[in-house]
């Protein structure tokens, strides 16, 4: 039994960073103290409070700017007649994207029986539902009148008005908030367990009563297992096709438009390849530091870093093949709007963001087909951040350079972002970051009883069981 | 003791009710039981003769709290709380003084006019330097909100310009002079009555040798009598008058070619080729309206296939600064001011005439106007500009004599003007008397002097040395703060006045509004000068006219009031001598080269200064350089290439030692070596709007160099000053947009404007969606670019319909400008000289509009009618429909921009017809929806279907060339669809297919055969010129 067990790629060769998933020498309760003292542990550690601290200042900045749009409107930026949409859109479609990773790594690797994905799942799902709130603030602020906001939702009114359905904002509003609610869903679920454990483990009475209600009375008994078991695949199922949709139905507000740099076929893969491309360099970015801080290498080891390098690799080069199609379509075409667009996109007034884009989403990622690179924290972390601001920078590209010139000259301008845009755009990221911190203080940031399930006492049954039982069941 | 008891039958008021609550069901039954009982006559008539039973009282709730009628005993402490709250609550009631309104229903109704419903028009006339145009003023409800031309007036026929449309701007301005003052106190009329009488009598014994009287150019006839009438009394007295953009060299050169001062009026409905030499006729000059509209008939001959033979126009323009004018021309050629005068030598000689001038050699250009002119002997037509030099004037009436055009296409006509006079002159010898001391009282009626004089007559100065000085004008302005007595005028549309159009048809001036504040009119203020202060304008006009309109005066009057004018006052034409062109005069010869150059010219927005703080006239962009709120110094490529400038650097012009701080915006087609300054700018005491903003070059201005400075220096300041431009590429980058083509072209292919269309317009059946069915009407829109000169008066027109807000330089510099409707302007061919081309954009109403697919809540839909609504309490403003729209024809309110509407004043203004937009919220044209509602229902109402030409959007109304035709496409004779069927007819952008209900007749240039065409190849696709920071 322990032989076969070896054959499992998990837990092989001690030592070996290229291969294991979870360092040597652990053992369940090890697990569970390593992972659950950080939530439980009395002593916050002093970097948290300096990142708390620094993070919430940014919120307040939100939250300021934001009083300030509603107080004065939406001028405050430097959004304009021809560039209606600037820095709020630009935002939304990169946080979106961000928001990507954790669904895919949660369910689409759960499916396909990565079981690396274990330990970055349950920080990646955060991460992307704080993303997705990030995300979900701008199209709210960006409106004329926010306050009228509920026009989007098909509720019953006197008038009997409904949204109009063709318009891609209104698929929008349904796309992201089917995401976020079953992101939210997928990720509380699978917190359950985990709560139960640290409910057993508090000390405190505060902690004991909050985490014991969150838990909703999980006891791990069989029959809890075996419908944890059923609802999360279940989840998982749903939540797969919504990877896929909501950065297609995000693409649509560009692609349903006229807009030379916007109509455009190739933007729904390009998009979710784009999100799926961001999302894991976020992913990176927040695994990295948190290995290093919480001394977490035995758990988000070299083999997860190697994997993500890869999947970041492989959706860089989808989307570099988006960057090229629409240079070329844009020729081919013969249409000489798209092609004067291409042409302003390269040499115009924004041709620096285009050139900077290509620098961090094209070339920047090429150094990942080198191991040494692959397997180097630091030189990852580097690229995972310079990834983040080069899609930051395509979402830029795309809404700022094909509105600011489309069909008649007379019309076009310039879109210069104001104190306000860039104000609203850092505290998102405050948001998220105040976020983040408040998740790997209060809640255990790696999935404990899945990480259990890696070291081989885990296994209870040969392989030729677990054949037999899975040939059994259809 | 008790009187005794007026109505002894009521009955006994109730006592206080002991809880009916538990004893009502039975009282009920007890009443019931009662009504059974009563029979025949003793039925009870109403429920109140029931109520009365003292059963039913007592099962009914009490109305009054128990003890409200005896209320209970209060102590002591109690009385003195409820004082002490009741003085608390007293005092809190104070601190907000509620404001003082006045109710005052329609005792008697007035004539015609019904409470929120139909606007009344009424006619009135508005002057700029002196000449009328007729206006039509929209009032509601005694409220005048909109100006249209008048149809019946000579310089209108209809059409109003920027001026008469932002007139109503300039009535409800807040920062309007409200008072009357003496060194800026408060005084009331009868204190200004009795200074004057005071004032006048200390003239009397010296027969009024210290009293002058300073004036703009007057043509109305009963100012005119009135001031003559003051100085037979005081016959030392003189009346003075000053224009600082005179006519003086119109008149001057007049006397040189006539002997007398005569007004040439021009007739273009005649001309078959037209030479301007710097003359504007298109934009500003007297009629230049009717001249606009006679143009555009002879252009749109040229469309007419068959019937060319001798139709058509061809305009030749000379000129030195960029106007609306030059843009329009066929042939156009930029030359420095002191080259005017040879060109016109030269022309006269190559015309056989003598003036002095050589036939040029190898000027291509003026062999070829000379051939043209000379086959085209009395249907040419010579224009000179009022800025270019008397000689040219005289020079301009020989060439005219020499081609037998007058009576043909030029009739000469007594003066329009009450008293032609040399203004430079005599204001000359008006500052030398003030320096001297020997004015004694100055009456300064409207004009800005101080301001606006020439910088060598220090009229700043030399007014402090008057000792009793007098401004009457609309603002508290420059000249006022240096007059003891300032006297609020009163606006246009709040006096009776009169005045005399171009050709010299009288019309009179009535007032739409009694005067908003202690408004007077200039004769009011001359009145006080005479035996009969009292006498209203009223009178005063009434009187000059009650011997002059016939024998039924009353019916005349009203019917000049209708119309708008006087009927049959227009001069007659008068025989002249022929002229002969003066002898060449030194400096004319001498010519040569004088270094830099400057120019001045009136602004087109701001004209002399007058509308400084006309917040709609400041926010429209200047037709060429479609620069708003800021004027520059204009430079040519090369002239700012040579001087290292570029666009929004400041630099310093110095002249004879003045110098002024100016901004640069470099402007194709301004002549090289030259600086183009637009005058009225950079007013220093004005409104909220006025003070401040662009660049004063009145200072450069002396009195022998009015219209341009030869020798001026340029240095470049080191700092940048911002400006507002709205259009910052004015380059089709090779599109086919604004679409034109020579007649040649044309005849030979008429369908040249689809020729290079990318793909045929895609019909209904390519749309995934169903065709919006169209049994009704099919409101469309037509613009005709071959008539189009780019004036901007549609764009007012829009402004003024539509309650569009001015957002401000700020606001336009970010690319947030509300204008509905905006005429695009492109260059083409050679940058030195460039082809202009107009283009107005509305909203194109697209059939399969693309803001409609977009709108998440439906905020903007398809009309039946083919219209695409706004719905403003729909919109949620996520500017979807703006980004898809390929016309960019939607304007968002980034803020809330309407609140300007809440100045007390400012309320007046909007159009009650059309909602005023909240913040947040997208809009744009609707073809004046409200318009097409209010025929609807006028037919509705006769049971018919609207008639072609019923319906006209402001912008069609008031457009000078009829460029703009609005109708029903779905009336297969209505004029719409019959230009529609023209082979010039277009769509922009149609290769998108969105079908658009706006189309474009292309535009038709008469270039000479002689002259070799501009390269019509479009300029580089990128910008060569470094964009600014703006937007």
């Amino acid at each position: 039994m322990t032989d076969s067990s070896r054959e499992l790629p998990r837990t092989s060769s001690p030592g070996d960073p290229d291969r294991d998933i979870i360092g040597p020498g652990y053992t369940f309760a090890s697990i569970t103290d390593k992972i659950s003292q950080i939530t439980l542990s009395r002593r916050t550690p002093r970097f948290w409070f300096v990142g708390f601290a620094l993070a919430f200042l940014l919120t307040m900045v939100l939250f300021g700017a934001i009083g300030w749009l509603f107080l004065k409107g939406i001028g405050i930026w430097g959004v304009n007649i021809p560039i209606g949409w600037g820095f709020a859109i630009v935002n939304f479609v990169w946080w979106i994207g961000i928001g990507h990773a954790g669904t895919l790594i949660s369910a689409i690797l759960l499916l396909l029986h990565q079981e690396w994905r274990t330990s970055i799942n349950r920080f990646a799902e955060a991460m992307t539902l704080f993303a997705v709130a990030c995300a979900g603030l701008f199209p709210l602020l960006h409106l004329g009148r926010p306050w009228l906001a509920y026009y989007l939702l098909p509720y019953p009114n006197t008038m009997a008005l409904w949204p109009q359905w063709r318009s891609p904002l209104v698929w929008d509003v349904f796309a992201v908030s089917t995401y976020g609610t079953v992101s939210l869903l997928f990720w509380y679920v699978g917190l359950i367990p985990d709560l139960a454990t640290l409910r057993d483990r508090a000390r405190r009475k505060g902690f004991q009563i909050v985490y014991g209600m969150l838990a909703m009375g999980w006891r791990g008994s069989a029959r809890h297992w075996h419908r944890y078991e059923t609802a999360y695949l279940l989840l998982a199922g749903l939540a797969t096709p919504l990877v896929i949709s909501v950065h297609t139905v995000v693409s649509f507000d560009f692609t349903i438009g006229i807009v030379p740099g916007w109509h455009s076929t190739i933007f729904p893969p390009y998009f979710v390849a784009g999100a799926i491309y961001s999302g894991f360099a976020m992913v990176l970015t927040l695994a990295i530091p948190l290995r290093a801080v919480y001394g977490l290498e035995d758990f988000i080891t070299i083999r997860h870093l190697q994997n993500m390098a890869k999947i970041l690799l492989a959706t860089g080069l989808i989307v570099a093949y988006g960057y090229l199609m629409e240079t070329f379509i844009g020729w081919y075409s013969g249409n000489p709007f798209d092609w004067y667009m291409v042409k302003n996109r390269l040499l115009g007034p924004y041709g620096p963001t285009y050139w900077l884009l290509i620098a961090c989403n094209l070339l920047s990622p090429q150094a990942l087909w080198w191991k040494r690179v692959r397997s180097s924290p630091w030189r990852l972390f580097l690229i995972a951040l310079l990834v983040n601001t080069g899609m930051w920078l395509e979402r830029f590209v795309i809404v700022v350079t094909s509105l600011h010139r489309d069909f008649l000259p007379s019309s076009w301008g310039m879109y210069v972002p104001t104190i306000w845009d860039w104000a609203t755009f850092i505290g998102t990221l405050g948001l998220f970051a105040a976020l983040f911190f408040l998740f790997i203080r209060f809640l255990p940031m790696i999935s404990i009883f899945e990480m259990r399930t890696l070291i081989p006492e885990a296994d209870v049954e040969t392989p030729a069981e677990t054949r037999s039982r899975r040939e059994a069941t259809p | 003791m008790k009187p005794p008891t007026l109505l002894p039958s009521l009955p006994p008021a109730p006592g206080p009710a002991k809880d009916p609550a538990p004893s009502a069901p039975a009282d009920f039954a007890s009443l019931r039981r009662r009504l059974e009982e009563e029979r025949g006559r003793g039925r009870w008539r109403s429920l109140e003769e029931l109520a009365a039973a003292p059963e039913f009282e007592a099962a009914l709730p009490p109305e009054f709290a128990e003890g409200a009628d005896s209320p209970a005993p209060i102590d002591r402490r109690e009385a003195f709380r409820m004082l002490g709250v009741s003085f608390a609550l007293a005092g809190l009631t104070a601190c907000t003084r509620q404001p003082e309104e006045k109710i005052v229903p329609y005792v008697r109704t007035p004539e015609d006019v019904v409470p929120g419903g139909t606007p009344l028009f009424f006619a009135t006339s508005m002057t700029v330097g002196g000449y009328a145009t007729g206006l039509l003023v929209e009032s509601h409800q005694g409220r005048p909100t909109k100006a249209e031309g008048n149809a019946l007036h000579p310089a209108s026929l209809g059409a109003a310009d920027v001026f008469g449309q932002a007139s109503l701007y300039g009535l409800y301005d807040p920062d309007r002079s409200q008072t009357l003052t003496y060194l800026e106190e408060i005084r009331p009329w009868p204190a200004f009555l009795g200074a004057m009488r005071t004032a006048v009598e200390a003239q009397k014994p010296s027969r009024g040798a210290g009293l002058r009287i300073l004036t703009e150019t007057v043509t109305s006839p009963t100012l005119a009598a009135q001031i003559q009438a003051l100085l037979a009394g005081l016959p030392e007295a003189k009346w003075v008058q000053w224009e600082p953009l005179s006519r003086d060299a119109v008149r001057h050169g007049a006397r040189l070619a006539f002997g007398e001062p005569v007004d040439v009026v021009p007739n273009l409905s005649r001309a078959a080729v037209i030479l301007s030499l710097g003359s504007d006729f298109l934009g500003h000059a007297p009629g230049h309206l009717r001249m606009a509209r006679d143009f555009a008939a002879r252009r749109r001959e040229l469309a007419s296939i068959e019937g060319s033979k001798g139709g058509g126009v061809r305009l030749y323009v000379v000129e030195t600064a960029p106007t609306i004018t030059g843009a329009n021309a066929d042939h156009r050629l930029a030359v420095r001011p002191s080259e005017v005068e040879r060109l016109a030598r030269s022309l006269m000689a190559a015309l056989g005439g003598t003036g002095g001038g050589s036939p040029s050699t190898g000027n291509a250009f003026l062999s070829a106007v000379a051939s043209d002119l000379a086959a085209h002997r009395g249907s040419s037509l010579i224009l000179v500009g009022d800025e270019q030099p008397p000689a040219v004037h005289a020079l301009g009436h020989a060439i005219n004599a020499a081609l037998g055009n007058f009576a043909q296409t030029v009739t000469a006509i007594d003066p329009v003007e009450a008293r032609p006079a040399d203004q430079l002159a005599e204001l000359r010898t008006l500052v030398e008397e003030m320096e001297a001391g020997r004015v004694d009282t100055l009456l300064i009626l409207g004009g800005n002097p101080v301001y606006d004089a020439p910088a060598d007559f220090r009229f700043a100065e030399r007014l402090a040395k008057v000792r009793l000085r007098v401004h009457l004008s609309l603002y508290a302005d420059e000249t006022s703060t240096l007059c003891q007595w300032h006297v609020p005028r009163a606006h246009f549309l709040e006096s009776w006045s009169d005045a005399r159009a171009f050709d010299g048809t009288a019309s009179i001036v009535q007032p739409l509004i009694a005067p908003l504040y202690d408004g007077r009119t200039e004769h009011e203020v001359l009145g006080a000068l005479t035996d009969r202060p009292e006498r209203s304008s009223y009178e005063v006009v009434r009187d000059f006219w009650r011997t002059r309109l016939g024998p039924d005066f009353e019916g005349a009057w009203r019917r000049a009031l209708h119309d708008g004018l006087v009927a049959d006052t227009a001069f007659p034409a008068r025989n002249v001598p022929r002229p002969e062109a003066p002898p060449a005069a030194e400096e004319a010869r001498a010519g040569g080269e004088t270094g830099l150059e400057a120019l001045f010219r009136g602004d087109p927005n701001l004209y002399d200064g007058r509308f400084a703080n006309n917040g709609w006239l400041h926010e429209l962009p200047r037709p060429i350089t479609k620069l708003s709120w800021d004027n520059a110094a204009l430079f040519s490529i090369a002239t700012a290439g040579r001087l290292g400038l570029k666009k929004e650097d400041v630099v310093r012009i110095a002249f004879r030692g003045a110098s002024i701080r100016a901004a640069v915006w470099i402007e194709p087609g301004v002549p090289d070596e030259t600086v183009l300054l637009h005058l009225g700018n950079g007013r220093r005491k004005s409104g909220r709007f006025g003070t401040g903003l662009g660049f004063d070059a009145y200072p450069l201005r002396f009195s022998d160099a009015l219209w341009s400075a030869p020798g001026v220096e340029v240095r470049k300041e080191g700092d940048t000053w911002p400006l507002a431009c709205t259009q910052l590429h004015q380059n089709m980058v090779g599109r086919d947009l604004a679409r034109a083509a020579d007649v040649e072209e044309f005849r030979r292919d008429p369908d040249f404007a689809h020729r290079d269309e990318l793909e045929k317009e895609p019909s209904a059946a390519d749309s995934l969606y169903r065709p919006y069915p169209s049994d009704t009407y099919a409101w469309g829109l037509s613009i005709d670019l071959n008539a189009c000169i780019g004036c901007n008066a549609c764009v007012l027109a829009c402004q003024a319909e539509n309650n569009i807000p001015v957002v401000g330089k700020d606001q336009v510099r970010r690319g947030r400008e509300m204008h509905w409707l905006r005429v695009d302007h492109y260059y083409g061919g050679n940058p030195e000289n460039p082809e202009h081309f107009f283009q107005p954009v509305p909203c194109m109403h697209c059939e399969d509009a693309p803001c409609e697919l977009v709108c998440p809540v439906g905020a903007t839909v398809h009309s039946a009618e083919g219209l695409n609504d706004m719905i403003y309490n729909r919109c949620v403003g996520t500017r979807y429909c703006s980004n898809n729209c390929p016309y960019k024809v939607r304007r968002f309110n980034f803020y809330h921009y309407s609140l300007q509407f809440r100045a007390p004043s400012m309320k007046m203004l909007p159009n009650p017809d059309v909602t005023v937009r909240w913040r947040g919220v997208m809009e744009k044209c609707t073809y004046c929806v409200q318009r097409i509602q209010g025929a609807k229902i006028a037919a509705d109402i006769e049971n018919r279907r609207v008639r072609d030409g019923e319906i006209t959007t402001a912008c069609a109304q008031t457009c000078p060339t009829q460029a703009i035709v609005f109708g029903d496409l779905a009336d297969a004779d209505s004029r719409l669809s019959r230009r529609r069927r023209e082979p010039r007819s277009y769509a922009l952008l149609s290769e998108l297919g969105t079908r658009p209900r706006t189309s474009y007749l292309a535009g038709l240039r008469n270039p000479s055969p002689k002259l070799p065409r501009p390269v019509r190849a479009g300029w580089s696709e990128l910008e060569p010129e470094k964009e600014t920071g703006q937007r």
